[in-house]
């Protein structure tokens, strides 16, 4: 159990600190620092998915007046670690996937660096490329772990002979599509090489941790921490496409490298971030439950299949957690994967529980459905006492008060289903999860200077509301006025910080900020001088190992489809969430109706229609992309109970970041069939997916 | 983006000549369409000739009552003139339909019709696409269709290797009302001015999937002019979409309807061109226009349609999609008694 | 192909030198170094580069800055003096109308057109009767703001914040 502060800043609903430079414009993003006299990048990317590049003709290129540097395969430097296939930029011929990057132009200005780039003709060997994911290949294969950690494969019982012997059984399977994080600022980075001494690099880069990019950008070129600098305080999202550095970095490093003294600047297009920044992998889910006539279940298993790129291997953890979310003697997940020839998937918004509780909840409501029963019912049935996964105790578990008062709000009770003039009306209810997450790095400092105290980590601010809540906390840690606390995030030259990803950031770094108040406080007491400073670690915080910590949440969807067309609208959208205590319920509110309406975009809208053939996404861009626009958001409402778990950290506050998005689409899913009769098990839902059904 | 010299003439006449004498030359409106294009490498000209401060920026009435759109009046300007939405509602309908209100800001009469198929592979100068480099084949058969055309398509599954291939489809909302209403496109060529019906203006791709229209080199649109309607027409625009806003139609219907029961109906998101249904009006000549009676004529005129398989199922989805639009549509402009 | 024209932006007039390739987007942020105005997709699908062109909100990377001459400019940064802000401006701080801020000069200058647009009584895709006033409706505004993508989803901010700058509820 650990020590809960006395909250008076923390709960207070204040505005951004960093809103008025947001709303003006003036918050500079990383392409954007303020340099002397930039050069412009612009990448070279290969046009053929598996193969060597044999030449490029850069020639031409470099002769023309204003072409600074044209660096290829041919004539890039080694780099010193090479392990990472994802980083070994111009390292090797060989091209893994399409779009990966072979060249870069470096020029006076960024027209120029772009027609240059463009114009450089290559010569490949091409080879076959195998790029297509089904779950019948034969090559599957079963990756070491899953991503954060996950082991693979989890058994206890039998799901056979449950099924077997069970009343009610259910076999299906779903699909979620492949996504794309499109962050709205691009991936970007200024970066700056000067070669004085053994040389020193500045970036200026758009990420989710300057430390973790640092530290992947010292190892990948063989310097010292002290060499390195990374400075980012405004990220224009990321939703972890930015929480580790993509190749565009280290591309952007050798550009200045190249040109010492120069800074360089590169943003990847929107159309080359669908190549190079990430994606969530498509997944296929195959579930099974089992359950007696009352609901209670017998069975529940995943098997999950899903892709990674032949360069780097990424696995998402899909079937994770299903492995907790509800009671069942008989349980299994597997994860399988297809190496493909195909760019690197990574982290997007809840990766593991967003797609992963996909098939569950759909698979819940049609479980309920078969069984005449009402699926919030039908989950409380199926409450467990102890984490299912590891047998600990919940830190705190309200999803039970999460649906019903959800329910409540939302007007659940009486038929899910009705027509409205030439609307088609249902309504839909899914359960979110997510992990309370703290990462083992992080230390804060607390200083006294000119009579305000000033709290210095390397943290990220993605539109979380960091630069806001972290002052929170450090004055309810310290007992002062928030007013008097400054924070100061985004930089290597402040202690490190872990990257903002997995929803953890506010533990973490919270954590080391209540551990760095309180030694200052001990320290100096409560009329410091100035220049008094303390700092403190992440890891003399309070750690509870003996409970299992999530949060959890109910999501509520009234969908209506039209009756001619089958075009889809989701009027209502509804979260009630158990995640501890609220910092800042407005930044908190934001974080949440984002992650909500994020998961209706990944129900309705986006789809990255891959084409096996050239082995890129078809749609590679934001006109066909389509992310949710503000006409298709109705009332979204997020609410949450209050909830106190002594568990979690100091502040008692568990992450938001990401629950959001978890089971909405489900929830979306489950009102689209209430309404048509139509059961969408592969995402998106689209109209054409309707028709059939429609009167 | 190749360099290209840039030109704004003293006036059309000017403009037209500076076109014709330099054969990679294109005109420039509001450039939502070719400045996308000039970054993608998709257009590639040695010369740019800004047309959008010469050409009219008015709406005009013309004598017989129609109205007249200068070519760099804009698409904003346009929907929200109370003619427009008054007698041509179909029109303000589908220029509020398309794009967004900063791009309507920008986009004018002339551009609109103009742009460029939204075809995927066209937009991606690393694909094969006959439409944007003759002869290097169609990336699109059996790729990524769900917004390709169902209509004036030889073949599901046409040979993708072969020159003439081409299965997009035209994006313009504008340009269907447009077809809807019989409009009538004005034109200055160095040869001097020429009338084109809207509906003769863009063509289905033939043996030369790269020219969208019959226009000529150096042609410039001046202005599309409206015939009057018969007083009591009705007329609608139905987008269908993947999204709320802010994207092309799957499928789109304008639909006019005369106080003696005559329809005319154009589709869009379905052909290489504005599809006007005339083997559906066909149908409906000299027949009360009942919905069974629509029915049976969209039915008649989807009969060829040809769906277009690949990627998530491809695009058959569109043709029971457009008859049900095109009821729904027309259901809505009947009287009462009638639907 | 090097061309010399003249921007007002925010007030002051400035004469600079660009590519005939040159975007204003590319001119207010490479050459003028007013960032307020974002690149998020330079190819008119997202909203981030909306400015206010004189007078109209449009989006700048679709504008070849050449084809500008002359033009006034305003963006984000420009709608208020330095340490005030516009009421959108206000509205959007109130309602917590962004999250990472990136789409949010976009949004901002996206807003104080729309509000003009309904002053002028222009209709939308959702107005029901063409002829009449459309009213500052959610549905109203939220069709009128679709032009400005926002991946933090924000959505259900900006349009209370948009209508409460514009008077209404
Ligand atoms: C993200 C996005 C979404 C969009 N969504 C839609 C939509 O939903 N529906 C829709 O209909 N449209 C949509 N559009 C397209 C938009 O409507 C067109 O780009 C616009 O109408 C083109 O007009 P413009 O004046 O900008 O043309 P320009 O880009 O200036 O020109 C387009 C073409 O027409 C030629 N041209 C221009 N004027 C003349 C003239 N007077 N005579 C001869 N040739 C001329 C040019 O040479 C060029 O080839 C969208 C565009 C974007 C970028
Ligand atoms: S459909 Fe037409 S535009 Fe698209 S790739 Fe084929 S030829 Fe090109
Ligand atoms: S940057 Fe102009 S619309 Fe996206
Ligand atoms: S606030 Fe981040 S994109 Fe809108």
């Amino acid at each position: 159990m650990t020590d809960l502060l006395e909250p008076r800043a923390i709960g207070a609903d204040l505005v951004r600190r960093d809103g008025e430079l947001k709303v003006r414009g003036t918050a500079t993003y990383a392409y954007e620092t303020p340099v002397e006299h930039p050069a412009y990048a612009h990448p070279v990317q290969a046009t053929i998915a598996r193969g060597r590049v044999t030449a490029m003709d850069t020639a031409a290129a470099e002769a023309l007046d204003g072409v600074l540097a044209v660096l290829t395969p041919f004539n890039a430097e080694r780099l010193a670690a090479t392990d990472d296939a994802e980083y070994a930029v111009l390292q090797g011929q060989d091209v893994g996937f399409r779009g990966q990057l072979i060249g870069v132009v470096v020029a006076e200005t960024s027209e120029l660096a772009r027609e240059v780039a463009d114009g450089i003709t290559v010569r490949y060997e091409e080879l076959p490329h195998d790029a297509e994911l089904s779950a019948d290949r034969p090559d599957l294969y079963a990756p070491e772990q899953v991503n954060a950690g996950h082991e693979t494969d989890t058994a206890e019982g039998d799901v056979a002979a449950a099924m077997a012997a069970a009343e009610v059984t259910l076999e299906r399977t779903y699909s979620t599509a492949m996504y794309h994080n499109n962050p709205l600022e691009p991936h970007a980075t200024t970066a700056l090489w000067e070669s004085a001494g053994d040389g020193f690099l500045t970036l200026w880069d758009s990420t989710q941790g300057v430390h973790p990019d640092r530290a992947a950008v010292c190892q990948v070129f063989g310097l010292e921490q002290e060499q390195v600098r990374v400075i980012c305080p405004y990220v224009g999202g990321g939703f972890g496409s930015k929480g580790l550095p993509h190749a565009n970095v280290m591309l952007t490093a050798l550009a200045a490298r190249a040109l010492p003294g120069r800074p360089v600047k590169l943003a990847l297009t929107r159309q080359q971030m669908f190549f190079l920044a990430g994606y969530r992998t498509p997944t296929i889910q195959r579930m099974q439950l089992a359950a007696d006539s009352r609901g209670r279940l017998s069975a529940i298993a995943i098997d999950v299949v899903e892709q990674t790129s032949k360069v780097k291997e990424f696995a998402e953890q899909t079937g994770v957690p299903t492995r907790m979310m509800y009671a069942s003697p008989n349980r299994r997940s597997t994860h399988r994967l297809a190496a493909l020839d195909v760019p690197i998937p990574s982290w997007m918004r809840a990766p593991g529980e967003c797609p992963g509780m996909f098939g569950p909840e759909v698979a819940m409501d049609e479980l309920a459905e078969e069984l005449g029963i009402d699926p919030i019912e039908l989950r409380v049935r199926n409450e467990p006492d102890v984490d299912p996964e590891t047998g600990k105790p919940w830190s705190s578990r309200n999803l039970v008060r999460c649906l019903r008062e959800g329910a409540e709000r939302f007007g659940w009770s009486g038929p899910r289903a009705h027509r409205d003039g030439d609307w088609l009306v249902g309504t839909g209810v899914a359960s979110s999860v997510y992990p309370t997450m703290r990462q083992a790095t992080s230390t804060a400092n607390v200083r006294f200077e000119d009579g305000r105290y000033v709290a210095e980590i390397g943290a990220a601010d993605l539109g979380t509301g960091a630069w806001t809540i972290l002052p929170q906390i450090t004055a309810d840690a310290l007992g002062v006025d928030v007013a008097d606390v400054d924070v100061r995030i985004g930089d290597t030259r402040y202690p490190v910080a872990s990257v903002a990803g997995g929803s953890s950031g506010t533990n973490t770094w919270g954590s080391a900020l209540v551990v760095a108040a309180r030694e200052f406080r001990t320290k100096f007491g409560a009329d410091p001088r100035d220049g008094d400073e303390a700092s403190g670690d992440v890891d003399q915080a309070g750690q509870d190992d003996t409970h299992s910590p999530y949060a959890f949440g109910a999501q509520f969807v009234e969908a209506r489809v039209n009756a001619d067309t089958g075009e889809i609208r989701v009027p209502r959208l509804l979260g009630v969430f158990g995640v501890g205590r609220v910092i800042n319920p407005r930044t908190a509110r934001s974080q949440l109706i984002g992650g909500m309406t994020m998961g209706l975009s990944m129900a309705l809208h986006e789809n990255s229609a891959w084409d096996p053939r050239l082995a890129q996404v078809a749609n590679h861009d934001l006109a066909e992309y389509h992310i949710t626009v503000n006409a298709d958001v109705g009332a979204i409402e997020a609410h949450w109970i209050d909830e106190h778990d002594p568990y979690v950290n100091a502040m008692g506050s568990k992450g938001i970041g990401e629950i959001g998005i978890v089971g909405t689409a489900a929830a979306v899913v489950n009102a689209v069939h209430a309404a048509t009769g139509v059961r969408v098990r592969h995402l998106p839902v689209t109209l054409d997916k309707l028709l059939t059904a429609l009167p | 983006m190749k360099p290209f010299a840039y030109a704004r003439p003293g006036d059309v006449v000017e403009a037209v000549r500076d076109v014709v004498a330099e054969p990679n030359a294109v005109f420039l409106a509001g450039g939502t369409n070719l400045v996308d294009h000039l970054r993608l490498g998709v257009a590639r000209p040695d010369l740019v000739v800004d047309v959008r401060t010469l050409t009219s920026r008015e709406v005009t009435g013309l004598p017989d009552g129609g109205l007249r759109l200068g070519a760099a009046t804009t698409n904003s300007q346009v929907a929200a003139d109370p003619r427009v939405r008054e007698r041509y509602p179909v029109l303000a309908q589908a220029l509020l339909a398309g794009a967004t209100g900063q791009l309507r800001n920008m986009a004018t009469t002339g551009g609109n019709p103009l742009q460029r198929t939204r075809c995927v592979y066209f937009s991606d100068v690393t694909t094969p696409c006959n439409k944007r480099e003759p002869g290097s084949g169609c990336s699109a058969v059996g790729g990524y269709t769900r917004y390709h055309a169902v209509l004036g398509t030889p073949a599901a599954l046409p040979d993708p290797h072969a020159p003439e291939t081409c299965i997009a489809t035209h994006p313009s909302d504008m340009a269907v009302a447009l077809a809807a209403l019989d409009a009538q496109v004005q034109v200055l060529g160095p040869d001097g001015e020429r009338t084109i019906p809207f509906t003769e203006l863009h063509r289905l791709p033939g043996d030369d999937p790269s020219r969208d229209t019959v226009l000529q080199h150096g042609e410039l649109i001046t202005a599309i002019d409206l015939p009057v309607l018969p007083a009591g027409t009705r007329s609608a625009y139905r987008k269908v979409r993947d999204r709320a806003s802010y994207a092309f139609a799957l499928v789109s219907v304008a639909a006019v309807v005369t106080p003696d029961g005559e329809l005319r109906l154009a589709l869009g998101g379905v052909a290489h061109k504005p599809w006007r249904a005339t083997r559906a009006e066909e149908v409906l000549r000299g027949q009360q226009l009942t919905e069974d009676a629509v029915r049976a004529a969209i039915t008649a005129e989807l009969a060829a349609a040809q769906p277009q398989p690949g990627i998530d199922s491809g695009n058959g989805f569109k043709i029971p999609l457009v008859a049900r639009t095109v009821l729904a549509t027309v259901r809505g402009l009947l009287p009462e008694e009638q639907s | 192909m090097d061309a010399e024209i003249t921007l007002r932006v925010d007030g002051e007039a400035h004469r600079l030198t660009v590519d005939t390739r040159t975007s204003l987007l590319d001119a207010l942020r490479e050459r003028l170094g007013n960032t307020s105005p974002k690149k998020g997709c330079d190819h008119g699908q997202c909203g981030a580069c909306t400015v206010l062109l004189d007078g109209d909100r449009a989006l700048t990377c679709l504008a070849l800055a050449v084809a500008h001459d002359g033009a006034e400019i305003t963006t984000a940064d420009g709608l208020a003096p330095a340490g005030e802000l516009h009421p959108v401006q206000q509205a959007f701080l109130d309602s917590d109308a962004f999250q990472c801020g990136y789409c949010t000069p976009g949004q901002v200058c996206s807003a104080v057109g729309v509000l003009e647009e309904f002053e002028r009584g222009w209709p939308s895709h959702v107005t029901e009767d063409l002829t009449g006033r459309p009213e500052m409706s959610h549905d109203e505004v939220a069709e009128r703001m679709s032009g400005n993508l926002c991946r933090c989803a924000a959505y259900v901010n900006i349009t209370p914040a948009v209508q409460q700058a514009g008077g209404a509820r």
